[in-house]
């Protein structure tokens, strides 16, 4: 019996444990310094807003580990020595390894920002995190949150629902504008207004001002605006956290470099999830995906090569999904946010200006490429089939309505949608009515 | 419901962020409860001035105070703070409520006298209906329609904040306009203005009481279990309260036979337990608050599977007891006292203390569905079509769900829809009752109630779909 041990117990790590132990009786260790269990990550930040308690983030319950005997370790991995396959932990402990996966996520970046290590300035990534946001926004009269990305509109989210002003620096000229198109860039922004979030775009931070107790209590922005703030949040992305590896002789670069196989330079050691970083660039996506549904895949994949039957890592048609506030987003196939020469661009909002949708195409096969829609809901194994089958954006189109996935007794919008197409497009394309029979051979793998 | 302090649960106690005209609102609603309190705790308040104070400042008063909060922010999932408040996370503001429901529950159905009902003549909190109930049916109240009548009060009223909180959700909008409707309708009006036609509850000029039968549509056996007993069957049977009385014998013969399996199989039990029934709209409007606090274990599960299923083989055998009886007249049957071995306990057991006390009382401390979770036989037997033989089931889509526990959380039935959504498994299970909330605080779009074909309804996905790596060999 071999023994495998996994450092991380995100959704990679427990991913991974919890498809080796389907496959095989080998023994399993899952070690992580952040928490004695699996928890969502994802929901952090509903404990902070008090929609859950920590314990409601725990997808299995306590006794589940025990009895699928996955052994749990809370020790912290200073060293990796590969040579004699051991493990040393922060206090100088040991554990042997046969095959060890790395799936350690990520930790939020920091830029070198003047100031950036004072108390009360922080990302949100851990429960860590979320511990040490709950004592520095105690009675504080403003925060300061530096990135328009997804964890940084969370974290304005989650400070509101407390009544904490809010200023949201962002980089860009509109709302997370490097990933979205102009139009759900400019909802968002919007979104976020209604809110009441003071949102600077095109505004940068030059340095955090300390007071006299080593904390934040004001920002300067490089217009030289200096908001005064008990809190700063960085949200300016993530990046792998491997630091102990130093010296392994496992091989990094901003993540930990493997094959398809989620294999590194080392026999028997893998990565997977957030810290696993492709050597071969595979289609369109990123060699480093920080997403936590290409983590789960990492970890369905792994545990197969782990249990003798090696397994390329080979994710299918994108998807992704957010919220924002109030606004749901999803997202299937590739919508960049500007478009590529060889594609064609629609985009229809509801005049509510709280609904879209976005379609790309190709300019010369009318193949669907991809697809944002917002406020509204998309049913995934229809556009995961449409691409697999190369539908085109006419076809689509005309089966919109099989797609949709609102909640009982919601306005449908296919109308109004495919109507302002035909009017842009000089198309003829006629919606179909919904059919049961079609939709259940969408599900049918 | 009864007459705790609606307030207590509609509102974050925590008053530093409410404005002005939701002060105000929270004073009438206060204003209209003090009067119950008084008028329990024997301070004489004219019922013709108090009456109209309490209802019309329990109802104004909450509507005023949910619209101003909710239609100041911008539409969207409500739940900050829930966790927090002492209300509504089994704080000592959860236990004073649950206490005072639960010590309601217990005067109404055992020491009605202790709420003021007297034969002689009402008093107190009972007496402050009279003028109502004279109105509708000209003879004073008795402590059940004290009981309706707040019942359906606190039904409209926090059924009017709920749709405010989820005015986004046009699923949840509509389920409630319906649940206020059935309640205020089937539930309280038509079956006054019957006894105020003289086709019901009527005592002749002579002084002899013709018996009484349930005029409430939707109640149907056997969550209305004593349908069968002997002076209910007189009733439906009384000459002048025909046709009536056959039609409500024929109906509710028919919800059970055929109505229900039929259309518990196009749309599931929902149809039931989260759109018209009165159990189910208290559990929906004034239970919102509180529908975090199911548990979610799977020992609470394997509980529920038992408890529920003895209650619904218990009414079935008392019924067919009954109805024995009823026909051959025994009061016996295989030797055994029907009333004493089969009815009595019932009514004490499931009737009162399960349904009532348990069921309503224990809201703030396990969640506002225990009744229709672990006792109602009604939704038992539903369970099972809706398990078996139904066209209804939570769509999970695709591999879209992140695990993060809201649907699990706000799941009122206690059903872990997480664990099916984070594989990519419809949920198909016999306790679901509906309500929709598991979709309506999905962040992702994950989850859907939808009606369609029996075929691969419980499918188990042996891949969750966007993963190509793994094939599935045939």
């Amino acid at each position: 019996m071999q023994h495998i041990v996994i450092i991380g117990n995100g959704i990679s790590g427990i991913t991974t444990a919890r498809h080796i132990r389907k496959k095989s009786d080998q023994r399993i260790t899952v070690i992580s310094a952040e928490t004695d269990h699996f928890y969502s990550r994802t929901a952090l930040m509903y404990i902070y807003m008090g929609h859950m308690k920590y314990e409601h983030t725990k997808p299995y319950e306590d006794w589940f580990w025990e009895k699928n005997r996955i052994e749990l370790k809370r020790a912290y991995v200073e060293k990796v020595d590969t040579e004699s396959k051991t493990l040393t932990f922060a206090g100088g402990e040991s554990m042997p390894y046969d095959k060890l996966v790395l799936a350690t996520g990520s930790k939020s970046n920091k830029f070198g920002w003047p100031g950036q290590d004072l108390k009360a300035v922080q990302g949100l990534y851990n429960y860590q995190d979320l511990e040490s946001m709950e004592t520095y926004t105690k009675d504080i009269s403003r925060a300061v949150i530096v990135g328009g990305g997804l964890i940084g509109i969370e974290m304005a989210e989650m400070l509101l629902s407390r009544n904490i002003p809010v200023t949201f620096l962002v980089r860009e000229g509109s709302f997370w504008n490097n990933v979205l198109p102009d139009g759900e860039s400019e909802m968002i922004n919007r979104h976020i207004r209604e809110h009441h979030v003071d949102l600077r775009l095109s505004t940068n931070l030059k340095e955090i001002l300390s007071d006299e107790n080593g904390r934040a209590r004001a920002v300067v922005t490089d217009s030289g605006e200096e908001i005064p703030c008990q809190f700063v949040g960085l949200t300016a992305g993530v990046s792998p956290n491997i630091g102990f590896l130093e010296g392994s002789g496992i091989e990094t670069n901003r993540g930990i470099m493997v094959d398809p196989y989620l294999e590194t330079n080392v026999k028997d050691v893998f990565a997977a999830g957030d810290c696993a970083e492709f050597r071969e660039t595979n289609g369109e996506r990123r060699n480093l995906e920080q997403v936590w549904y290409t983590g789960r895949m990492m970890g369905e994949v792994l545990a197969e090569t782990i249990c003798n039957k090696p397994t390329k890592y080979e994710p299918g048609h994108w998807f992704n999904s957010a919220k924002f506030f109030d606004i749901e987003y999803q997202t299937y196939g590739w919508v960049w946010a500007k478009p590529k020469d060889n594609e064609n661009d629609f985009y229809w909002e509801h005049e509510s200006g709280k609904i879209s949708l976005r379609l790309r195409w190709d300019k010369e096969t009318d193949k669907l490429l991809g697809v944002n829609n917002f406020g509204f809901r998309l049913r995934h194994h229809a556009f995961d089939k449409w691409f697999k089958e190369e539908r085109t954006v006419q076809y689509v189109l005309e089966h919109l309505r099989d797609a949709n996935f609102d909640p009982e007794f919601y306005k449908s919008h296919e109308e109004e949608i495919v109507n302002q197409f035909n009017a842009e497009n000089g198309t003829k394309v006629s919606l179909k009515k919904k059919s049961w029979k079609r939709i259940l051979q969408l599900v049918s793998n | 419901m009864s007459s705790v302090d609606p307030s207590l649960s509609i509102a974050n106690p925590d008053l530093k962020d409410a404005d002005v005209v939701q002060k105000a609102g929270l004073a009438l609603a206060g204003l209209g409860v003090l009067v119950l309190f008084l008028s329990w705790g024997g301070v004489a308040i004219p019922p013709s001035i108090g009456l109209p104070i309490a209802l019309l400042g329990i109802l104004v008063g909450t509507v005023i105070y949910s619209a101003r909060l909710y239609l100041n922010q911008p539409e969207g999932i409500k739940n900050n703070g829930v966790w927090f408040r002492s209300l509504t996370s089994r704080g000592v503001l959860g236990w004073v409520a649950g206490i005072v429901l639960t010590g309601f529950y217990v005067l109404l159905y055992w020491f009605p006298e202790y709420i003021g009902f007297k034969a002689s003549g009402n008093e107190g909190f009972v007496a402050l209906f009279d003028p109502l109930s004279m109105f509708f049916k000209g003879k004073p109240a008795s402590q059940w329609f004290l009981y309706g009548t707040l019942y359906t009060l606190c039904i409209t009223a926090l059924g009017v904040k709920f749709l405010f909180k989820y005015r986004h959700n046009r699923y949840q909008f509509v389920r409630t306009l319906v649940v206020i409707a059935s309640q205020l309708f089937l539930a309280y009006l038509i079956p006054e203005i019957l006894a105020g036609l003289n086709y019901n509850d009527v005592t002749t000029a002579s002084g002899e009481y013709l018996g009484y039968f349930n005029t409430d549509l939707k109640n149907s056996w056997p969550l209305d279990y004593d349908f069968f007993y002997d002076w209910q069957l007189n009733a439906f049977q009384e000459p002048s309260y025909q046709p009536v009385g056959t039609l409500y014998l024929i109906i509710g013969i028919a919800m059970f036979l055929v109505v229900t399996p039929i259309i518990t199989y196009y749309v599931g039990k929902r149809w039931y337990c989260s759109w018209v029934c009165g159990c189910g709209g208290l559990a929906e409007t004034a239970g919102d608050p509180f529908r975090h606090l199911s548990s979610k274990k799977l020992s609470a599960w394997r509980l529920e599977r038992w408890l529920i299923h003895s209650v619904m083989v218990f009414v079935f055998v008392m019924t067919a007891a009954t109805i024995y009886g009823y026909f051959w007249n025994t009061g016996e049957v295989f030797g055994l006292n029907i009333y004493k071995t089969f009815q009595q306990p019932y009514g004490f057991l499931i009737g009162a203390t399960f349904s009532g006390v348990i069921g309503v009382g224990f809201y703030p401390m396990l969640g506002n569905r225990v009744w229709c979770r672990f006792g109602c036989p009604m939704a038992g037997y539903m369970g099972i079509i809706q398990r078996f033989k139904s066209r209804f089931r939570i769509t999970t889509n695709g591999g879209q769900c992140i695990s993060c526990g809201n649907c699990s959380t706000y799941c009122e039935q206690g059903i872990d829809v997480r664990s099916y959504a984070q594989k990519g498994q419809n949920i198909v299970r016999a306790s679901c009752v509906g309500c929709g909330v598991c979709s309506a605080v999905c962040p992702r779009g994950v989850l859907n109630l939808e009606n369609g074909p029996e075929q691969g309804r419980t499918d188990l996905p042996p891949i969750i779909i966007g993963n190509e790596s793994i094939k599935v060999s045939n």
